[in-house]
């Protein structure tokens, strides 16, 4: 049986080269993109806002204030808050108000601290492993699946009390074990992206293999790492807050938000605004940096673009 | 599947041996002596008997071997701070309160997470779903030392007792002791599971084969039952793992707030009292522990999901 089939069903239909071409909306970058999409949304542009407003306080309300953190009015300890005194005092008669912005330097700090450490190793460690696949791959994954295997909060007491207590070994406990996430989320996108043609035709210019990694192969994974980073932050904060809550992590005089929270945690059944206040500033900024990570991942996921 | 469990046995051992390595070294580099700490200056002869007592006038690396073989034997040797006690002694009588506290905590964790997770899946964008959303952030935003002085506040008192846990019959009795810090132990993991478990479902809710089954006329239970839950709960398993190791450090903090005698509270105090061979072998035991349950895990992952299986295999 033979089926007739209108001719006229084939004929061009006709389009005009000059429109087809023309450019309708002016191009804008995948950053820019990203960035119009991330200002759309309230709830983490106000997230951005308040990390700023943390991190202006932390670094200038100590500088400007007339108490210092170390400094003692023992007559008024455990007072309330007050008009002089906004947080209250705590029980050696400190100001809170100011011992918040401190002791949020040394919590922003590890944060960022961790962030740097954590971008710098883990995107080359991960770059470098997928990249070259094969035998260093192997090695190099075994490596991190072995850190990985030891509990990470373990690995962070062990290496703050050979160190002795104090902001810098809990740094350099956090620089040994905060990479390995990021490394093996990096890996897994180089293995992706190295089969790329833009690869391949760096290959054939001859260009070096690590230029590859930390120039083609890296500034496309870059969404993926800052949103992995925006969720690391706050990891590394609760580490933080953790360690001094066992009174390993920083040490007096200095101050950090999980040991006041931890002196404030023996004060609540009396005096609740010692616990209350350094317990509301990590709170926040944890839930700053979540909502704000959220909205990145929105934003810089290609997936959702239409 | 059996050289696929082999070779992560295989890697378990390498995974111990490192951090058996790791924790001997690193003890030897502690600035702290635990024979002259606490005490008044021993007299030099005391103190020869004692560091003969605990080998410490051998070389490290004749140290390293003999703590090796005895680590491989299952000994992990004698109290420094509690002379008589074998670590082993110490970890059997506290670890069982841990134990309670991080299963229960666990259980409720999954449970609650997962059916938070579903509902508020099926639920989307009513206020049963953004009320899950404000759970999990909260829960993933507040530490849980803070939740805990929370509850306590909230709760304890007339309610429910404030600090302790029951001293005899440590598996059974004394319910009410241990509810208020397992609802503060296991708040974070709600939060994380709800959180992912919640986008594994609408992840699956996406895909053809659901539409399928909802044209070939199953009632929705069996959807759910047979095609969402199957799908949507593999990759919850594989966060299993991580979760313990987080709920038996974070044993620490609530072991301490609710006086809980367990094993997270004695080794901080070992560690304060640089108790050598109670922080090795609480650092070995906890880390045994964590990377078990891992590679059970792993394999778990593999009976589950047949796809995990063959890719295991292959590589």
């Amino acid at each position: 049986m033979e089926t007739k089939i209108d001719k006229e069903l084939f004929e061009v239909v006709g389009y005009d080269k000059e429109v087809s071409d023309a450019i309708v909306r002016p191009s804008i970058t995948y950053w820019q993109d990203a960035w119009r999409r991330l200002k759309k949304n309230k709830v983490a542009m106000l997230s951005m806002l308040l990390l700023i407003v943390i991190g202006l306080a932390c670094a200038f309300v100590p500088v400007f204030s007339k108490m210092d953190f170390k400094e003692q009015a023992i007559e008024l300890a455990n007072q309330g808050p007050s008009k002089e005194h906004w947080f209250g005092m705590d029980e050696l008669g400190r100001d809170i108000f100011v011992r918040i912005w401190i002791g949020g330097r040394v919590s922003i700090l590890i944060g960022l601290v961790g962030a740097f450490v954590s971008l710098v190793v883990g995107a080359i460690y991960g770059g470098v492993s997928g990249y070259f696949g094969g035998a260093v791959d192997d090695i190099m994954m075994r490596v991190v699946e072995v850190i990985v295997g030891i509990p990470y909060m373990i690995i962070v007491i062990l290496v703050s009390i050979s160190l002795g207590k104090g902001l810098t070994s809990l740094i350099i406990a956090l620089c040994i074990t905060s990479w390995t996430g990021l490394a093996r989320l990096v890996r897994g996108q180089v293995l992706q992206l190295k089969e790329s043609e833009y690869v391949l035709a760096a290959q054939m210019l001859g260009t070096s293999p690590m230029k590859i990694v930390l120039k083609h192969l890296l500034p496309n994974t870059l969404s993926v790492i800052i949103v992995n980073l925006t969720f690391q932050v706050p990891g590394f904060i609760f580490a933080e807050a953790f360690l001094s809550f066992i009174s390993l992590g920083v040490q007096p005089p200095y101050t950090s938000w999980g040991a006041m929270a931890s002196l404030g945690q023996q004060q609540m059944a009396y005096y609740p605004h010692e616990l209350f206040f350094p317990a509301a500033a990590i709170s926040l900024t944890m839930l700053a940096f979540n909502l704000l990570g959220d909205g990145l991942r929105d934003a810089l996921d290609p997936k959702l673009r239409q | 599947m059996a050289q696929y469990i082999l070779k992560r046995v295989g890697y378990l051992i390498l995974t111990m041996w490192v951090i058996v390595t790791a924790t001997f070294f690193l003890m030897n580099t502690l600035p702290g002596d635990p024979i002259q700490t606490g005490t008044k200056l021993l007299p030099p002869a005391v103190e020869a008997n004692l560091k003969e007592k605990w080998g410490l006038n051998k070389p490290v690396v004749e140290r390293y071997f003999i703590y090796l073989k005895n680590v491989a034997q299952g000994n992990l040797g004698e109290s420094m701070k509690s002379p008589g006690l074998t670590a082993n002694q110490i970890i059997k009588e506290k670890f069982p309160a841990s134990a309670r506290l991080g299963l229960q905590a666990i259980c409720l964790g999954v449970v609650v997470g997962l059916i938070f997770g579903i509902i508020a899946a099926f639920r989307r964008n009513t206020w049963v779903d953004y009320s899950v959303i404000f759970i999990a952030l909260v829960g993933v935003s507040v530490p849980s030392f803070v939740l805990a002085a929370l509850l306590q506040k909230a709760l304890g008192g007339k309610i429910l007792p404030i600090i302790g846990w029951p001293s005899e019959n440590i598996w059974t009795s004394g319910f009410k002791y241990t509810i208020l810090p397992t609802l503060a132990a296991s708040f974070g993991s709600i939060a994380t599971y709800s959180r992912f478990m919640r986008t594994s479902v609408l992840d699956v809710l996406n895909n053809d084969y659901i539409q399928t089954a909802k044209a070939k006329g199953l009632s929705k239970w069996a959807i759910i039952r047979k095609h969402i839950l199957r799908n949507s709960i593999t990759p919850i398993i594989t966060m299993i793992a991580p979760q313990i190791a987080g709920i038996v450090t974070g044993s620490f903090i609530i072991e301490r707030i609710f006086c809980i005698p367990g094993l997270g509270m004695y080794y901080v105090e070992s560690i304060n009292g640089r108790d050598f061979t109670m922080i090795m072998a609480t650092t070995i035991f906890f880390s045994f522990f964590f990377v078990i349950s891992i590679v059970l895990m792993d394999i778990l992952y593999g009976v589950v999901d047949p796809r995990v299986r063959i890719t295991g295999e292959k590589r």
